[in-house]
């Protein structure tokens, strides 16, 4: 069973990365960027076999590691 | 008293730090990130600056997952010093033993320069041996300073007198300014500037070992040693 953990940074956090990117793609040429955000995906192999075991055992690894819960917000998909 | 020096892969201001502790006074010992234990009778943790565990994911997440790390949260949690400077500054966020977040400099610039501090109360054994408002130069070297915290955190901090140094100059980004902050007991101090980098005449500035002095004499008052 896989899962893909996304994180990105919570809205109203100020990203400056995204924003140097939205620079660049201005730059580039690229008009009409309003915001760019950065963030992360994270790719798991589980060798679990039941769907909501899985969810629930990413959800306490998002919790204790992969998201810092202070600055950011994480969706789990489950394929 | 004793201090102790935590070294992680890619730590490199860990010696300094030692050097420092030692010059003020304290007998340092060593501790891989792999010990579960701190030694024996340990008054001050150090969690030095540099990098830790590549700095992959988040600087400091992995380094405050690291077997010693439940260690120093329960020295913490006795009411134990410890000391984050820089990646420390990181690691303590990141154990929850300090709030808030350092993100990447607003900048996105390294930066490694001298800068201008203001000391933001005298009220902790940390900082005890400057003037409250005292003006003192230290070096910064970091890519991740800029401190993040809700609006909330940062008022309370502030309320709380738990901001111990601010950037007298444009640094980094970090919220109002805020350079090091206090744990709720005064008694865990993350910084990103290096008190270990400006410890004497040689560094080109001796700020920083006012710190370590007033370090070194308060752990003596705690224990009575």
């Amino acid at each position: 069973m896989k899962a893909v953990v996304t994180v990105m940074l919570k809205a109203g956090v100020l990203d400056p990365q995204g924003e140097a990117v939205r620079h660049a793609l201005g730059g580039l040429g690229f008009q009409g960027v309003q915001a760019v955000r950065q963030g992360k995906v994270i790719e798991l192999d589980l060798v679990h076999s039941d769907r909501a075991a899985a969810e629930a055992d990413v959800r306490a690894m998002c919790e204790k590691l992969l998201a810092n819960t202070v600055i950011e917000s994480y969706r789990v998909e489950i394929a | 008293m004793k201090a102790a020096v935590v070294t992680y892969p890619g730590s490199n201001c860990d010696r300094d730090l030692a050097v420092a502790l030692t010059r003020a006074g304290f007998t340092v010992a060593r501790v891989w990130h792999k010990d579960t234990a701190l030694p024996p009778g340990t008054d001050v943790v150090g969690v030095p600056g540099g990098f830790s565990h590549g700095d992959y994911l988040r600087c400091g997440a992995i380094a405050a997952r690291a077997a010693i790390a439940p260690a120093i949260a329960a020295h913490a949690g006795r009411g134990g010093f410890v000391l984050g400077i820089c990646n420390g500054f990181q690691v303590l966020t990141e154990m929850g033993l300090l709030p808030g977040v350092l993100m990447r400099n607003a900048g996105l610039r390294f930066v490694c320069r001298t800068v201008a501090l203001t000391v933001g109360t005298a009220d902790s054994a940390f900082t005890g041996g400057y003037g409250p408002g005292a003006a003192i130069r230290l070096p910064v070297a970091h890519h991740d300073g800029n401190y993040v915290a809700d609006a909330a955190t940062l008022d309370r901090l502030e309320g709380e007198g738990r901001v111990a140094f601010r950037y007298a100059e444009p640094v980094n980004g970090s919220a109002r300014g805020i350079a090091g902050v206090l744990s709720e007991n005064r008694r865990v101090l993350g910084m990103m500037p290096h008190p270990e980098r400006a410890s004497e005449s040689a560094h080109g500035g001796t700020d920083g070992a006012r710190l370590f002095a007033h370090l070194a004499a308060l752990a003596v008052t705690a224990h009575g040693a």
